[in-house]
């Protein structure tokens, strides 16, 4: 499998900030890639940089097979680009603008066009200084979306959308999976990514911490277990893998490491189970896990 | 209005930079223009022949105003600097209104500001006191520079209150036009257009002397300054006038603001096209730039079609008055008044027009700082292709603002003299051969956009110390090296003209261009 973006070791500095520090991402041609991190992590600044906005310090940096730096115009007819915080010009027209990026990449799709304005019941005759910020970031991911490009690259692009338009988002982001088109999609809310993504970056400090599947990630975690038992648990704590062990009576309550879950099962029945469920670790407990130590 | 001594206290904040920096400037000028005039004009006698040919030449008379009384040093302060000081004063004052009223509620600020504990009234009432209260500081401080210069106290009074009175003015103009329109470009456009025309009525008033309208200058705020006659009659009365103008105009914005809503203005916004026809980014730069083109061409046409019409009365005057005709004759006669007029005047017109040129570069940076060109830059739209796009309607667009005044000037002076052939096209060239000068000055912006981003607001700076080096530094007694500075010191004067310099001048800008162009390639996008 090839990649649609590939970087290694880059550096960004303003001033004694290091907003990116040592930043590895790889994206394969065809994915829906989440990439995750908090406020000022570095994601718009990677972002920019691959789009050619900001020159980075060292390292390398390839898109679609390109330089993003020297290659600009020609790599930037096949992507398209959702920034973070859209603004438009206040005289012209959602549908101006969206006409007008989609005639500068080399075209947009009309029909495609008028069903993402329905989707996301977008009025394209205001003019953009009467837009709220929800309408703003629709009309630039309208105009993204309907362009006929290879790679889409959004940074925080829902973060004004309301619940009805995430929805309408993640079905459109689905669809361009279908299409065979690449995704890079900056976020910081996590249920957005475990929908759509196939895979995940976390970013923390201008740094990579953690890449892969969500399976991957979750490989890596603990999930939480709580049982009802015939009787009392018996050499449960002792064993390899299991966290945080409470135990009344016949019931149990802990946590286990993910590659560790066959053993302890079987521990579980050789005493007998009546009830049990068990809780995957969601995508946030990873983040918050790789956040809190970096506190 | 609860609230608006803590805004107040934010917008001094704010400014603590810009304000102190308006004031320093206008007392400084105010003081040294005084001690060069004390210099220059030491004796009774050379005051009096300033007298006689300030009035005579029309030129002075447009830019200046009539100099009413030569037998004190007052009188000169008050004829050189007077003029312009009130002008000075008035940009500030708009600037700083809408910079605390439109533009805080456009960004979103005046939001966040309205849903604490402050009246509806306190935003536009703290900008208002803090516009018109630095004017009245400028104000009172002239008059304490002059009163240091051993200058009679009433007369320094009164020409602080005269030229304070016409940035009282246009903190009402500015209050008011910030609650015209969304925007606070436009709300700065229309109150700097109203300024100009201001200056022109009380030009075209008094550059023809008794000859000409000049009843003109009754309506014109800064015209006001010049009846307050300070250092003769010292006219208190006449400050009635702006402070009449004031209280109205506050007034008026006032209810205004209590029948709009917080983030809209006075006209309503209208549906648009669901379609667009912009493909390129220069048809971007188009739209976004031709309501400028068009109104700087336009307004400067006008200018153009007064001082045009001006032109012959000029002559008159001297036929009019034989004493000033003997004194005209040893300066070369009515032809050369004439000529000298149109000198001054297509030079006062190219410095207009870099104010024009400047504006259209800076909206790159406005463009930029706005998020508005990352979205551009992400298609194949190059760095070069789009500051292309924008500084042409500097290079280009200025030649046509300056066609534009030069073709009000020769239609109107031709018709006159019934020369329409000849007239037409000399003053179309005169006006041209400025362009040159102006687009060094436009080079310099672009250079600073390229290579110094965040110092992009240097280029008014340098607008301003070249207007005030070309228009008052040979009065300043400044070294000549220093006047060289201003790139409209160079330009050859009507009806002499060379073409080296022209050659020279346009050489600098092409290398003030090239530095932006490249340095733009290379730097990160900022805000």
């Amino acid at each position: 499998m090839t990649s649609a973006i590939s970087v290694s070791g880059l550096v960004k500095t303003f001033g004694p900030t290091r907003a990116l520090d040592d930043l590895n991402l790889d994206v394969r041609t065809g994915e829906v890639h989440g990439f995750l991190g908090p406020n000022g992590a570095g994601k718009s600044t990677a972002i920019r940089v691959l789009l050619g906005l900001l020159r980075a310090d060292s390292g390398t940096a390839r898109l679609l097979g390109g330089d993003p730096w020297k290659d600009t115009a020609a790599l930037h007819r096949r992507l398209a680009y959702v920034p973070g915080d859209v603004n438009l010009w206040p005289g012209l027209t959602g549908g101006e603008v969206i006409d007008l990026l989609g005639r500068l990449r080399g075209g947009l799709n009309p029909r495609r066009r008028a069903e993402l304005l329905e989707r996301f019941e977008l009025d394209p005759r205001k003019k953009g200084r009467t837009y709220s910020k929800g309408n703003r970031q629709k009309v630039a991911l309208v105009a993204a979306l309907s362009s006929d490009v290879e790679l889409l690259i959004l940074d925080e692009p829902t973060s004004g959308l309301d619940p009805l338009m995430e929805a309408v988002f993640q079905d459109c982001i689905n669809d361009e999976r279908e299409r065979g088109r690449t995704v890079l999609l900056s976020s910081h809310i996590l249920a957005e990514v475990e929908a759509l993504c196939d895979r995940v970056s976390i970013i923390r400090s201008g740094h990579i911490v953690e890449t892969g599947t969500l399976a991957d990630l979750r490989h890596l975690t603990r999930t939480s277990i709580s049982a009802e038992l015939a009787a009392p648990p018996n050499g449960l704590a002792h064993l390899d893998g299991v966290h945080d062990l409470v135990a009344e009576g016949n019931r149990v309550r802990f946590e286990v490491d993910s590659d560790k879950l066959d053993l302890v099962l079987e521990q579980l029945v050789s005493t007998g189970v009546r009830t049990l469920t068990s809780q995957p670790p969601t995508l946030e407990e990873l983040f918050l896990r790789h956040y809190e130590d970096a506190k | 209005m609860i609230g608006t001594w803590q805004l107040v206290r934010l917008a001094l904040r704010r400014d603590r930079v810009l304000l102190p920096i308006w004031v320093l400037f206008l007392v400084g000028v105010t003081y040294s223009t005084t001690t060069a005039l004390e210099e220059l004009y030491s004796s009774q006698e050379s005051r009096a022949m300033l007298g006689i040919t300030a009035n005579a030449n029309s030129a002075f008379l447009a830019m200046l105003g009539p100099l009413h009384d030569w037998s004190s040093l007052g009188g000169l302060v008050v004829w050189r600097w007077g003029v312009f000081s009130g002008l000075f004063i008035a940009i500030m004052a708009m600037l700083v209104v809408t910079r605390h009223t439109r533009a805080e509620e456009e960004a979103g600020r005046t939001e966040l500001i309205a849903a604490t504990v402050v009246g509806r009234h306190a935003p536009l009432a703290a900008a208002v006191v803090v516009a018109g209260g630095t004017s009245l500081l400028i104000g009172l401080l002239q008059a304490f520079a002059l009163i240091g210069k051993d200058l009679d106290a009433t007369g320094a009074f009164a020409f602080g209150l005269s030229t304070a009175s016409v940035g009282l003015v246009f903190t009402g103009i500015g209050a008011l036009t910030a609650q015209l329109s969304e925007n606070s470009r436009v709300s700065n456009a229309i109150a700097g257009g109203f300024l100009g025309v201001t200056y022109l009525f009380r030009a075209a008033g008094d550059a023809a002397g008794e000859s000409g309208p000049q009843w003109l200058t009754w309506l014109s705020p800064i015209g006001w300054t010049e009846h307050v006659r300070a250092f003769g009659d010292d006219r208190f009365w006449v400050l009635l006038l702006p402070l009449t103008a004031f209280v109205l105009l506050v007034g008026v914005s006032s209810y205004v603001v209590t029948r709009r809503d917080v983030g809209l203005g006075l006209l309503p916004a209208r549906l648009g096209p669901a379609h667009g026809t912009i493909g390129s980014p220069f048809g971007l730069a188009w739209r976004l730039q031709k309501g400028s083109l068009i109104g700087w061409s336009t307004a400067l046409f006008g200018v153009g079609v007064i001082y045009g019409s001006v032109a012959q009365a000029v002559g008159q005057m001297v036929e009019d008055n034989p004493t000033l005709g003997q004194v005209v004759q040893q300066i070369g006669g009515a032809d050369a008044m004439v000529d000298a007029f149109f000198a001054t005047v297509t030079q006062l017109l190219g410095l207009i027009t870099s104010i024009y040129l400047v504006q259209a570069v800076l909206r790159l940076r406005s463009e930029e700082t706005s998020f508005r060109a990352e979205p551009l830059l992400a298609t194949p739209v190059s760095r070069w292709g789009w500051v292309a796009s924008h500084a042409v309607f500097a290079l280009v667009g200025g030649a046509v603002v300056l066609a534009a005044a030069g073709l009000g000037l020769g239609l109107v002076h031709g018709v006159q003299v019934d020369d329409l052939g000849g007239v037409l096209p000399r003053m179309v060239g005169t006006a041209l051969v400025q362009l040159p000068a102006a687009w060094v000055v436009a080079g310099v912006a672009l250079a600073l956009f390229g290579l110094l981003p965040q110092l992009t607001g240097v280029s008014w700076a340098v607008v301003s110390v070249s207007l005030v080096l070309t228009l008052l530094g040979p009065a300043l007694r400044l070294d000549q090296w220093v006047i060289n500075l201003a790139p409209f010191t160079h330009v050859p004067k009507y009806p002499d003209i060379t073409f080296g310099p022209l050659a020279w001048l346009t050489g600098i800008a092409v290398v003030l261009l090239a530095a932006g162009f490249a340095g733009f390639r290379r730097r990160d996008l900022t805000t």
